[in-house]
């Protein structure tokens, strides 16, 4: 009788939180992808140009595909039981993450070789996969999707866990999740057939990023509709930072790519800026992408994944609160030092290097809270390797956040500027922070989200670790040495005033660099397909014999009562 | 989650009472070191703001231009200016010296070698070569052939003006494209590719040498010489040697009677100034078995 009794209040509980009908979320998306087919059907139809052809039937198939799983969805009864966390587009985002990671990496081996043995996969007459051509395939790859997926994913996580909360929007936070993956497929495919808008890390072309807006938007609403629905008063401050990630991006993303379309059906733009305010446009938004995307977003997870994995109270409310402000408001002004020595006016040169200067320590705030953040829990470094990558992260974090300053001071920067010093920096910043950070949310959201009691194998979390960091350090190391020696034969002068060194001369030195550089980055890659394999066996709930890790208790899909 | 502050075991310090999916805050104040540092790169900014050009004014249209007063341009013109000062002199002595003199100049050679290193690696090497080593097509300038002569003054023309170039006096010479223009026929022409090969003691098919003499004597012998050893007059190859511009396999002979090469290097008067033209011949010279 007790059995039937809990089999029928179930049932009744779960028919109450069923939805009956169709709900507003499902009309308005279902209306939305009808028209947007319809836009693309009209495209497809229309357009002379075979590039802007190809998208428009990819973006034709997408809408068809959405339509039919949406109407696959409701015919089946959506689900949306709001006493529950929404996980399910979270182990998706996982899933996304781990993938486009895998890929980013591997591209960038590719051109990491391409550029110490230029020959290699160089076709004379087909140009898909030239340099050129897949630079922004990787640079994209890895910032926007292996990145945004991470940030996209944690946030939905975050905001949930730390609001109390099911994700807002019914079924359009699955819409910000198929939209994202379907602007890196229009933006990858645009890459390699020549579709650019020559933006460095903005090259994707005015549909593309009209597309971006409005999946961007609708991200914003969902993560704001959660927030409004949150339990605790209080918002934490992790969601400080996917907020102002968020809404920034969609500012910077739209400013920079303000520009004329030469038709509605062709695939070229001009951008509505010209000459030297075009490039302040450009590093405005490039610096800044590095600032709230690749800093704040990232600080977001950092805030909740470190205190959480260590079990440790944050190190310091008031720091946060100071170092955040201060980040945002500073962090904005800083681009002008991408264009040192070059026709920007010198005023705008000084003030993007002195408010670079100034961010400094407000940078540093983010690695203090997360370093000191372990106090009293220091011995996890040793037995937990997740928790040691998180560490290092912030570690990352912290070196090229001082690096940044000194290179934007202008006597360094006419040194370093054009150098490999530069590709180094970014990469102790998008290697050691970036993806350590993201790596670590990812064994910590695996077990989480799949209810499993321990990762597949601590020991393999080891040698991804171990693997990846010796990788860091040939990747850095070989680009300091060659961008300082870089910029020093190209400043070289002789006796009389003439260049000691013509340019072809300093790229032969470049040579054995570069190859280790490549050898750097393919043991990242290699560290990458170690998680990914451990990733998947936890999933699946194998357990690897002999290791000896405590089980944890998976944390509970219910929402807490208030209290 | 709002809870009571509490006191953290391990640090000693309150927290502020909020809790987050279990995660919660010690209220610790702000690092003094963090802090200190902090202002310090403020007051450091402020001061450098006030000696250098920093703030837009744009409703006056300038902007506060600091007590330095720096210009970006004016202390680049002002280095140029310095540079053409140092560096004015030795250049004009070049270019009123005949080339012929440079070399019992010690002070004059050192300046000429110098400018014509750099010159050369910025607009010579990208053909030639890093220190003039050639490569298919390119010629070598390091050794002792000289296509177009190889003596101070022939160099210098041939960098002033330029070969099948733009310049009325660059050099010009244009071998016939036998095979496509259909002068030789496809049998003809490998015989000739025989004949050819053998010119330069390697072992050859002695009928095809045989047949191809006259062809050689009636198509080849105006401009390469009878002797086959060329002809500068015309930039025609000594073929007789074992230096190949553009390749001395049988392939690649062929591919030259048949569609013909006729490389260009461009004219240079006009781009580079007299005296960097005298710089990079001395350098040029001085590289291989200069004339």
């Amino acid at each position: 009788m007790a059995d039937r009794g809990d089999a029928m209040r179930g049932l009744t509980m779960s028919d109450s939180t069923a939805r009956k009908g169709i709900g507003l979320d499902v009309l308005t998306l279902g209306v939305f992808l009808s028209v947007m087919a319809l836009v693309s059907l009209f495209l497809t139809a229309k357009t002379q140009d075979p590039l802007m052809a190809v998208h428009a039937v990819i973006l034709l198939i997408a809408f068809v595909l959405g339509i039919i799983a949406l109407a696959m969805r409701a015919a089946g009864g959506l689900h949306f039981d709001q006493s529950r966390y929404e996980e399910g587009i979270v182990k998706a985002g996982v899933v996304a993450t781990v993938f486009w990671g895998v890929v980013g990496f591997l591209v960038g081996v590719v051109i990491a070789s391409q550029l110490a043995f230029p020959n290699l996969l160089y076709f004379e007459n087909i140009g898909w996969l030239n340099f050129g051509r897949l630079r922004p395939v990787h640079t994209s790859a890895v910032i926007f999707a292996f990145g945004g997926n991470a940030l996209m994913m944690t946030s939905f996580y975050v905001v949930q866990r730390t609001n109390h909360a099911r994700l807002a929007g019914g079924v359009w936070p699955w819409f910000v999740f198929w939209g994202y993956q379907l602007f890196i497929i229009l933006a990858a495919t645009g890459y390699v057939a020549g579709i650019t808008q020559s933006k460095e890390y903005a090259e994707p072309e005015w549909y593309v990023d009209i597309w971006l807006t409005i999946v961007w938007v609708a991200y914003l609403l969902v993560f704001l509709g959660t927030l409004w629905k949150r339990k605790i008063k209080h918002i934490y401050v992790a969601n400080w930072f996917y907020l102002s990630f968020i809404v920034t991006v969609a500012m910077l993303h739209i400013v920079n790519n303000l520009s004329i379309p030469i038709g509605l059906t062709e695939h070229k733009s001009y951008s509505l800026f010209a000459g030297v305010q075009d490039a302040m446009t450009q590093w405005w938004y490039a610096h800044n992408a590095v600032g709230f995307f690749l800093t704040s977003g990232f600080l977001g997870m950092m805030y909740y994944f470190v205190p959480k994995r260590a079990e440790r109270p944050v190190y310091s409310y008031r720091l946060s609160i100071v170092h955040f402000w201060s980040l945002i408001f500073i962090y904005i002004w800083a681009g002008p030092h991408h264009l040192h020595y070059t026709a920007l006016p010198m005023w705008a040169q000084t003030l993007g290097m002195t408010f670079s200067v100034i961010l400094w320590m407000p940078s540093w705030g983010g690695m203090i809270n997360g370093l000191m953040t372990l106090s009293g829990a220091w011995d996890k470094l040793r037995t937990d390797p997740v928790m040691r990558m998180l560490v290092v992260s912030v570690a990352f974090y912290g070196m090229s956040t001082f690096e940044g300053p000194v290179m934007s001071i202008r006597a360094v920067n006419s040194l370093s500027h054009y150098t490999d010093w530069t590709i180094g920096h970014v990469h102790s910043g998008a290697l050691g922070w970036v993806a350590y950070v993201s790596f670590g949310a990812l064994y910590c959201l695996v077990p989480w989200l799949w209810k499993r009691a321990r990762l597949y194998s601590n020991d393999l979390v080891e040698w991804h670790f171990w693997i990846s960091t010796i990788g860091i350090v040939f990747y850095i190391t070989s680009m300091w040495v060659s961008g300082i020696m870089q910029g020093l034969m190209w400043r070289a002068y002789n006796s009389f005033g003439f260049l000691e060194y013509s340019f072809v001369e300093t790229v032969e030195a470049m040579h054995p660099y570069y190859i280790i550089r490549a050898a750097g980055g393919l043991l990242f890659l290699l560290g990458s397909l170690i998680m990914a394999y451990n990733l998947w066996r936890t999933a699946r709930g194998d357990v690897r014999k002999g290791e000896d890790v405590p089980d944890m208790v998976p944390f509970s899909t219910v929402i807490p009562a208030v209290q | 989650m709002s809870t009571r502050p509490e006191i953290d075991d391990h640090s000693g310090t309150e927290t502020t009472g909020h809790t987050w999916d279990g995660i919660k805050e010690l209220n610790t104040p702000l690092p003094r070191w963090w802090m200190t540092i902090w202002l310090a790169t403020i007051v450091i900014s402020v001061i450098y703001m006030v000696f250098m050009p920093s703030w837009p004014l744009p409703w006056a249209d300038t902007y506060v231009k600091g007590i330095r007063n720096y210009s970006e341009r004016a202390t680049f013109e002002a280095d140029m200016v310095k540079l053409a000062a140092s560096r004015g002199p030795d250049e004009l002595r070049l270019a009123n010296t005949a080339l012929v003199d440079v070399e019992n100049d010690p002070e004059l050679l050192n300046f000429a070698m110098a400018a014509g290193k750099s010159a050369f690696g910025d607009n010579c090497a990208t053909c030639h070569g890093s220190g003039g080593v050639g490569t298919i097509g390119y010629p070598a300038l390091v050794d002792d052939v000289w296509l177009w002569g190889g003596s101070l003054e022939d160099i210098k023309h041939t960098i002033t003006h330029g070969i099948r170039g733009a310049s009325d006096d660059t050099r010009f010479s244009e071998m016939p494209a036998f095979g496509r223009d259909e002068v030789l026929t496809k049998d003809e022409i490998n015989d000739l590719v025989e004949y050819v090969v053998s010119l330069s003691g390697r072992d050859a098919d002695a009928a095809a040498i045989g047949r191809a003499t006259v062809l050689f004597e009636d198509n080849c012998s105006f401009c390469h010489g009878e002797t086959a050893q060329g002809m500068r007059e015309l930039g025609a190859p000594n073929l007789t040697d074992a230096e190949w511009l553009f390749g001395g396999d049988r392939a690649a002979i062929a591919e030259t009677i048949t569609n013909s090469r006729n490389g260009v290097m461009p004219t240079w008067q006009g781009r580079l100034e007299p005296w960097a033209i005298d710089a990079l011949s001395v350098y040029v010279h001085s590289l291989g078995g200069g004339e």
